[in-house]
């Protein structure tokens, strides 16, 4: 039976001190009960002959030196099994739905190892997501991990819910599990997503993790570790097709930093600990398919922009780990056009794998080419419209000018329940905006393309 | 003998005591034995790097030395082999222990049962020394040159034999009682010795228009290439592999994503080598150490690339590497240098950033080996700024020692302008010491031509701004000629499909000749304003449209030759 200490010699933010112990494993699984009887757990960050140091995951409120510590000897480990399905816990996957215990098939280490480059499969299958920014412009495939880069108050969670509720794959009739990591969210948002679940009956397929934002921070550093230790075990032992949404990213790496700065660890780059990269790496490489296994897991993790700033180290260091980004912006919102997504910064990096003939359609490239051109120049002309006055503009600019505004109104601007068919929804929408330049115009498509799909289109 | 307790654990860093393991010593770590190397040695205890997951190891487990450095193995059975950083062969541990990566698992960097028929060159009685060919043997459709490994004294052959042997068996024995095998082992942070240095001045020729006609490398150059976002890194990385005039292609994907990973893997097996019509895997190591992998085998997989480079060189072959991307090498050394808690420098990166690149890209270039034969390693390093901002540490620190760079432009590919290389912000250095080899070889008037070619497209950018601000209407005659002269040698010479059976390759001459046409036109352009022509006729000659279409001409010179007199005659007639 494991020894009990109560050696703990310094509690400092979330970190406690413990000395005289036997050898204690590294990352070992923590328990402490205080005087009054009530248990905390915590895990080995540092251990050595003469000290142990140990997170504790549900804070150290409460604790004194009275406090007794157990070292389990293993590693946080989640208990699995398909009764997960439907189920809600918190963020260390405990229930909280105030149903009965997960009765384990298998316990899994979370840590989770990488998968063997070899091993992998290439990403290649189409996700229709129903909404046309993402599924013609920044195309999502399966086995691909793409984050939502957002900004406080705009609405990344309802883009995540429609694309939970609405993502399939064409012409296989599987269809996702989705497993919901929350950490540190609000108590409202979270509520909207189970209420969410409920209602569309998603639940039954899906698995939640709860940490929300008055749970203890340092849960965080695992909620998303048991979410996908659970979607592995879905995926590869149990041939399902997994979506993973993670939300809110910016506060578990906000949660890492703590315990950076708990450790006293030399801070690197605005006070995130040097290791950070390789930390989202361990969560956000954890997506994909491997050869000979009929599950994957899609990862869509959503982070809040500090100060809508795309170069702090959170979204950077997520950018050079995940396949591309899906970029919301404010502007767009203030406009009161949802979804928000700016097309412009946004990219799919997996998106050739999964587009074209037999599997999207075999204009779907081009046209989504010439929709990014005609775009991005109708935005440029905003400026030079507001200082000359869009009178005076050529006549082909006043064109792509009206391009770019109608291009957000029609193709962008759709409905929170409007599930958009690739071919007769997204690229109809799509040739419509196309036929209202002159054909010419469309420099980026092929001559072929543009005689099959291409008519003029002339608005009363 | 020198085994010590472990004494701390916290993360990837671990420290023991009473172990006689010396600095950058491979060790192994705890009853699952995992590898580690020793970092830092301070009174009695020694920090080791753990390559793989530290969790549940205790104080008090053994580390046990092995009393050598980080070190690959060298012999045939390297080449069609994809392995991770630390050189286990990632089909083998796939094999054995699944899909994951499980810690403490090992495997033979070669394989121990294969045979392989080995030639001896040399006879009983020879003299030996470090360096020297031995024999050779027949690796895929390379030949294997046997060397005798730097460990080796000098000494005279007492027998030599000839025959099918594994890795491990002994073809040679010497006088001096020294035993040679198909295999050995060299430590990867030490560079591999060589005669002497040559100078950079024989191009490594891709076939690739841009790089060959404007920003050369030279075999046993360095180079370095950003890669933002979706600027087609991968297929110019795929088009120099395939056409670049290299023996041995070394790719390193250090740090990289998973799924692109599996492209690399999925798509380098599939291309087949142009000139051998064999796969071109033939003749490429691939080294696979993607971000989730332990960041202190990324750290290792720059140097397991570069010694197993160093090896073919050493055979007298030229090699090209390829690393993607240095910048998460850089990233790894910060990480670990934040774990030993040293003062950071810039950015957090420690302050011998700057060495060990310079260090690793110095083990770059042409030489003449022990063995008096001449083999190159030129290197092509990728780097990924953050913010795509130029001006962070590792960026910074690599400009100043490449001589060569490839800048990658995102708005290029989104143009659809491929390979998408700006050819203004992009530089070589080696363009002069290449001077000589391109008159000798291809044509005496080369970098003439070649100067004349990026005269005319620097002037379309200043052309441009002015265009941007009243119009090309506005300009005069001679400048709209120009701006038409540059976009013909935009579209024509600078863009390549690389996807095109005889477009993605391009041999120097037909480079050449295709840019003399475009200046014969140039020429007879600007002669025909002074005699008074007008522009709109000379933008108007048919001919010069045509130039285009040569790309895809295998009888280049022909075509050319009549595009050129063709081009005469309109202007004759104008």
């Amino acid at each position: 039976m494991e020894k009990e200490y109560k050696t703990i010699s310094r509690i400092a933010g979330p970190l406690i001190f413990v000395k005289k112990t036997e050898p204690i494993g590294y990352s070992d699984l923590v328990k402490i009960t205080l005087p009054n009887g009530e248990t905390k757990t915590g895990q080995v960050l540092d251990t050595s002959e003469d000290i142990v140091v140990v997170q504790v995951f549900e804070g150290t409120s409460g604790l004194d030196k009275e406090a007794r510590v157990k070292f389990l000897g293993e590693n946080i480990k989640l208990p699995v099994s398909d009764d997960m399905l439907g189920r809600i816990l918190n963020g260390a996957g405990k229930p909280i739905d105030g149903g009965p215990e997960v009765i384990p098939e298998d316990k899994l280490d979370i840590t989770g190892a990488a998968i063997n480059p070899y091993a992998r499969a290439s990403p290649e299958d189409f996700i229709q997501t129903g909404i046309s920014t993402i599924d013609l412009m920044n195309t999502l495939v399966r086995g691909q991990k793409l984050p939502i880069f957002s900004g406080s108050g705009l609405p990344h969670n309802e883009i995540a819910l429609q694309i939970a509720r609405q993502a399939n794959v064409v012409g296989k009739e599987t269809s996702f599990i989705v497993i919901f990591a929350a950490m540190g969210i609000t108590n409202e948002e979270s509520q909207r997503f189970i209420n969410d679940f409920e209602k569309t009956g998603a639940l039954k397929r899906s698995v939640v993790f709860l940490n929300l934002a008055d749970d203890p921070a340092v849960e965080r550093l695992i909620t998303p570790r048991m979410a996908l230790t659970a979607a592995e075990y879905f995926a590869f032992q149990k041939d399902m097709h997994v979506l993973v949404i993670l939300t809110d990213m910016s506060n578990y790496c906000e949660s890492l930093r703590e315990i950076g700065s708990a450790r006293e660890e030399i801070p690197g780059r605005r006070g995130y600990p040097g290791y950070m990269y390789t930390d989202l790496a361990m969560l956000y490489e954890r997506a994909g398919i491997i050869k000979g296994k009929k599950g994957s897991i899609t990862q869509l993790p959503i982070l809040t922009m500090i100060g809508d700033d795309i170069t702090h180290p959170i979204p950077d260091l997520t950018g050079y780990i995940t396949e591309g980004q899906i970029v919301l912006s404010r502007e767009l919102h203030r406009k009161n056009i949802y979804p928000p997504i700016d097309v412009l910064p946004s990219l799919s990096r997996l998106m050739n794998l999964g587009i074209g003939e037999g599997k999207t359609r075999e204009d779907h490239k081009q046209a989504s080419d010439q929709l990014y051109a005609n775009y991005a120049e109708g935005r440029d002309l905003r400026g030079l419209a507001a200082i000359v006055g869009e009178e005076s503009l050529a006549e082909r600019d006043r064109k792509l000018l009206k391009f770019a505004g109608q291009f957000e109104e029609l193709f962008v601007r759709q409905g929170k329940n409007e599930n958009r068919d690739i071919r007769e929804g997204t690229l109809r929408i799509a040739w419509q905006l196309l036929g209202t330049m002159p054909e010419s115009e469309l420099v980026r498509i092929s001559p072929e393309i543009k005689k099959k799909f291409y008519s003029p289109w002339h608005q009363a | 003998m020198g085994n010590g307790k472990l004494f701390r654990i916290s993360g990837p860093v671990v420290t023991a005591k009473g172990t006689s393991a010396r600095m950058y010593d491979v060790v192994r770590v705890g009853r699952e034995s995992l590898m580690g190397e020793v970092i830092q040695i301070s009174d009695d205890q020694t920090t080791i790097q753990v390559y793989e997951d530290t969790s549940g190891l205790k104080p008090g487990e053994t580390v046990e030395t092995t009393g050598l450095p980080l070190s690959v193995e060298l012999g045939p059975g390297l080449l069609n082999s994809v392995y991770d950083g630390i050189q286990r062969p990632l089909p083998v541990l796939r094999q054995e222990k699944g899909d994951f990566i499980a810690r403490g698992i090992t495997a033979p960097g070669l394989d121990r049962k294969k045979k392989w028929d080995f030639k001896p060159s040399l006879k009983k009685g020879d003299e030996v020394k470090p360096g020297t060919i031995i024999g050779s043997l027949r690796e895929l459709n390379t030949e294997h040159r046997l060397i005798v490994p730097g460990n080796i004294k000098p000494g005279k052959i007492s027998e030599i034999k000839e025959g099918s042997f594994t890795v491990e068996e002994a073809v040679c024995r010497l006088d001096n009682g020294a035993e040679i095998q198909l295999m050995h082992k060299w430590p990867v942070r030490k560079p591999r010795p060589c005669s002497r240095k040559l100078l950079p001045n024989i191009p490594l020729i891709t076939g690739q228009r841009i790089f060959d006609a404007l920003f050369p490398l030279a075999k046993g150059g360095v180079a370095a290439i950003p890669g933002p976002f979706g600027s087609g890194k991968t297929v110019t990385q795929q088009s120099l592999a395939k056409w670049a005039d290299a023996d041995i292609i070394v790719y390193i994907g250090c740090g990289e994503r998973g799924n692109e990973m599996t492209e690399v893997l999925d798509e380098f097996p599939k291309l087949i080598d142009p000139r051998t019509e064999k796969p071109l895997m033939n003749r490429m190591v691939l080294i696979a150490n993607t971000s989730n992998m332990p960041v202190a085998a990324r750290e290792a997989s720059i140097y397991t690339g570069i010694t197993i480079a160093e090896y073919y060189r050493d055979m007298g072959y030229s090699v090209a590497l390829m690393a993607d991307s240095t910048s998460r090498w850089a990233e790894a050394m910060r990480e670990i240098s934040s774990r030993l808690q040293e003062m950071p420098g810039e950015e957090g990166y420690p302050s011998y950033l700057s060495t060990r690149l310079a260090e690793f890209y110095e083990r770059a270039g042409r030489v003449v080996a022990l063995s008096e034969r001449e083999g190159s390693i030129s290197v092509i390093g990728a780097v990924s700024p953050p913010g795509g901002d130029f001006s962070e540490p590792v960026t910074q620190n690599t400009l100043r020692v490449v001589k060569a760079f490839w800048a990658l432009d995102a708005k290029l590919a989104q143009r659809r302008h491929f390979p998408a290389i700006n050819w203004l912000t992009s530089y070589s250095l080696y363009i002069e010491g290449l001077e000589g080899w391109f008159s000798e070889k291809v044509a005496p008037d080369w970098r003439a031509s070649i100067s004349s070619v990026m005269r005319i497209l620097q002037e379309e950018d200043r052309l441009m701004e002015i265009v941007q601000l009243i119009g090309s209407d506005a300009l005069p005659e001679r400048e709209r000629i120009t701006l038409r002269i540059a976009r013909m040698l935009r579209e024509f010479l600078l863009q390549q499909n690389a996807f095109h059976p005889v477009d993605t390759y391009s041999p120097p001459k037909k480079t050449y000749m295709m840019i003399k046409t475009m200046l014969r036109f140039a020429e007879l352009a600007y002669a025909g304003l002074d005699e008074g022509k007008r522009a709109e006729k000379i933008l108007n000659i048919k001919a010069k449209d045509r130039i285009g279409q040569v790309k895809f001409e295998k009888d280049y010179e022909t075509f050319l030759k009549g595009i050129e007199k063709e081009i005469e005659r309109e202007f004759r007639e104008l």
